[in-house]
């Protein structure tokens, strides 16, 4: 076995922790994603370490799913909306069984369907291609108003890059859903207080938020995005708003690169990719978290 | 065309309770009859087009037939990524439909002449474009257009249009050109509204002793390349005529599939010349002012028959 097939050996195969608890998902998530953007010297980590738990609670009991039935006609509906975080769906999926986790070294490489920014093509529980900022929220309005047109109880969730919300279509999906009263919406902003170039409050303000969102017709909610718990409450705070006549958003507080402390906060890791030293450092610090 | 569009939206409507129509809050007068007749199936999305067709995407992916209705460029141009990323690399049955093809509104201005829509979405793949020429091929193509799969264009011209046919319901097989008239020594060629200006230039022509052949393509994409083919196997000379840029558009799609035959024929495409305008207008003067009313296209046949 050379270097690289022992490399993918390790991370995708072999004796792997079970992904049911949510816990263990995130775990899993920021360990794939720190080998996926390794192999394909990707960008976005920082992305992909701090939507991790919010993708492990949606993905472990949040969302009513069949792996086995992708295309279930009652599953809840997931729209990735910064997709430039895909690696999170593409793990989360793949450890759920949606398709074999060995798939996940082929992110990014020539002739793969595993493309950087999340793609629907050939990928089983993709629902939605996104990359393009902006586009979840209109399409997920579109499905929670096509859902209740036609009677049926399935549940839109969109998450959100904070510095996606800069995108006008981002708030005028948020009138029209407001407007139209879709309480089966669900948006969640993977808050993590940076963007591309800076931090958000030095880039275009987004607070206060909460009040941005509540004063455009939304139940608004604000917790700790990486802490499971307090996420699982957030998720049955905004199922119970079914009925309420608004759609619902949960602002989760993140930490840009959270899970690796020189990744944390640090606006570089937006783009850099794990390499070096700098890979093996991650790693034995992701390694010192297994669950 | 408007009125024939609605016409046909209704019947289809009618029949498939699957079909909604989403509205950029435009359309007052002419979409009265669906909201009388189905005020649950016609959405207005408030002017915000991006989300609007964002939104057609979600609710074409709950099994819909989504139609979306603006004017000018407002449904193709301001939310062309959402058109390209959201509908149609994801195949969905979403219908832009745009009112005021060309210089439809031209006395409003610059911003609501559609002159470069055909270019642009044909270079989008997976879209199909319909660009009926008058009232009669708009009534053919909307059915048409619902039985095809996917995500689709349809460029019309306004309301009380003069037909170009002489009936009013013609048969027409998607996606053939349409021959309105036969002729030996000149072929005249048009997608969209613009059609009714070389019939009357065929007929001057036909008063000056020029037999001139007048082919419609209500069908921008796919292209009827078996049509175009066979017209340059019988004329030296081709003029394409559009309400819209030369630049890209159906004279440019049409020089396409002639260069690569190896087909001799030259090809004169008629247009705005990749300009803005400059003036404002109704649109009889800003076609006769841009060089592609029936004047026009008299003017080019003879310059290039003087040359023979």
């Amino acid at each position: 076995m050379g270097e690289y097939e022992a490399r993918v050996h390790s991370a995708f195969g072999g004796e792997r922790p079970r992904a049911e608890e949510a816990e263990t998902l995130a775990w899993l998530i920021r360990r794939n994603g720190l080998e996926m953007t390794h192999l394909s010297r990707g960008s976005h980590i920082g992305s992909i370490f701090s939507v991790a738990e919010i993708i492990a609670v949606l993905y472990s009991g949040v969302l009513r799913l069949r792996p086995e039935e992708p295309k279930w006609p009652e599953r809840d509906r997931l729209i990735l909306s910064k997709g430039h975080a895909g690696s999170a769906v593409y793990s989360a999926l793949a450890e759920r069984g949606f398709f074999p986790v060995e798939e996940l070294k082929e992110h990014y490489a020539n002739g793969s369907r595993l493309s950087g920014h999340v793609s629907h093509k050939g990928v089983p529980g993709v629902e939605v291609s996104t990359g393009a900022l902006g586009h979840g929220l209109p399409i997920g309005a579109g499905l929670a108003l096509g859902a209740r047109m036609d009677g049926e109880t399935w549940r839109t969730c969109v998450v959100l890059g904070d510095g996606e919300c800069d995108e006008g279509a981002v708030w005028e999906a948020a009138l029209q859903a407001a407007q139209y009263g879709l309480d089966r919406l669900v948006a969640v902003v993977d808050y993590n207080h940076m963007q591309s170039l800076d931090f958000v409050e030095k880039t275009l303000r987004l607070e206060p938020f909460e009040a941005k969102w509540r004063d455009f017709g939304w139940n608004a909610w604000s917790c700790d995005g990486h802490d499971i718990p307090a996420l699982r409450e957030a998720f049955d705070w905004a199922w119970q708003n079914a009925g309420s006549g608004k759609p619902s958003v949960i602002l989760a507080h993140t930490v840009k690169g959270k899970g690796v402390s020189f990744m944390e906060n640090n606006i570089l890791w937006h783009y850099r990719t794990p390499q070096g030293e700098e890979y093996e450092a991650a790693l034995q610090e992701l390694e010192a978290q297994r669950p | 065309m408007r009125d024939a569009f609605v016409r046909a939206l209704l019947r289809e409507m009618a029949q498939d309770p699957r079909v909604v129509l989403i509205t950029g809050d435009l359309g007052f007068g002419v979409l009265r009859p669906v909201k009388e007749q189905y005020p649950d199936r016609l959405i207005n999305a408030g002017i915000a087009e991006q989300s609007m067709v964002g939104l057609a995407a979600g609710l074409a992916m709950t099994g819909r037939k989504v139609v979306v209705y603006s004017i000018g460029n407002f449904p193709t141009l301001r939310p062309l990524e959402q058109i390209r990323n959201d509908c149609a690399y994801h195949g969905l049955d979403v219908k832009i439909v745009c009112v005021g093809g060309g210089f439809v509104y031209g006395s409003l201005g610059m911003s609501h002449h559609a002159t470069e829509d055909m270019a642009i979405l044909r270079a989008i793949p997976e879209i199909t474009c319909f660009t009926p020429g008058d009232p009669a091929e708009t009534e053919a193509a909307v059915p048409v257009m619902f039985a095809t799969p996917g995500t689709c264009y349809l460029r019309l011209g306004r309301g009380n249009e003069p037909y170009a046919h002489e009936e009013k319901i013609i048969d027409w097989t998607f996606p053939q050109s349409v021959r309105l008239r036969e002729g030996k020594d000149i072929a005249l060629l048009s997608a969209g509204g613009i059609l009714v200006e070389l019939k009357r230039a065929a007929e001057q022509l036909a008063e000056m002793g020029v037999s001139a052949e007048v082919v419609s393509f209500p069908c921008l994409k796919p292209m009827d390349r078996e049509a175009i083919l066979e017209i340059a196997a019988r004329h030296r000379d081709i003029i394409t005529v559009e309400e819209h840029n030369i630049v890209g558009g159906f004279g440019s799609a049409v020089c396409e599939v002639i260069a690569e035959s190896g087909a001799g024929s030259r090809v004169h495409r008629l247009g705005l010349e990749d300009c803005f305008t400059t003036v404002v207008g109704d649109q009889a003067y800003l076609r006769h002012v841009y060089g592609m009313d029936a004047e026009a296209i008299v003017k080019k046949t003879m310059e290039i028959i003087g040359k023979r």
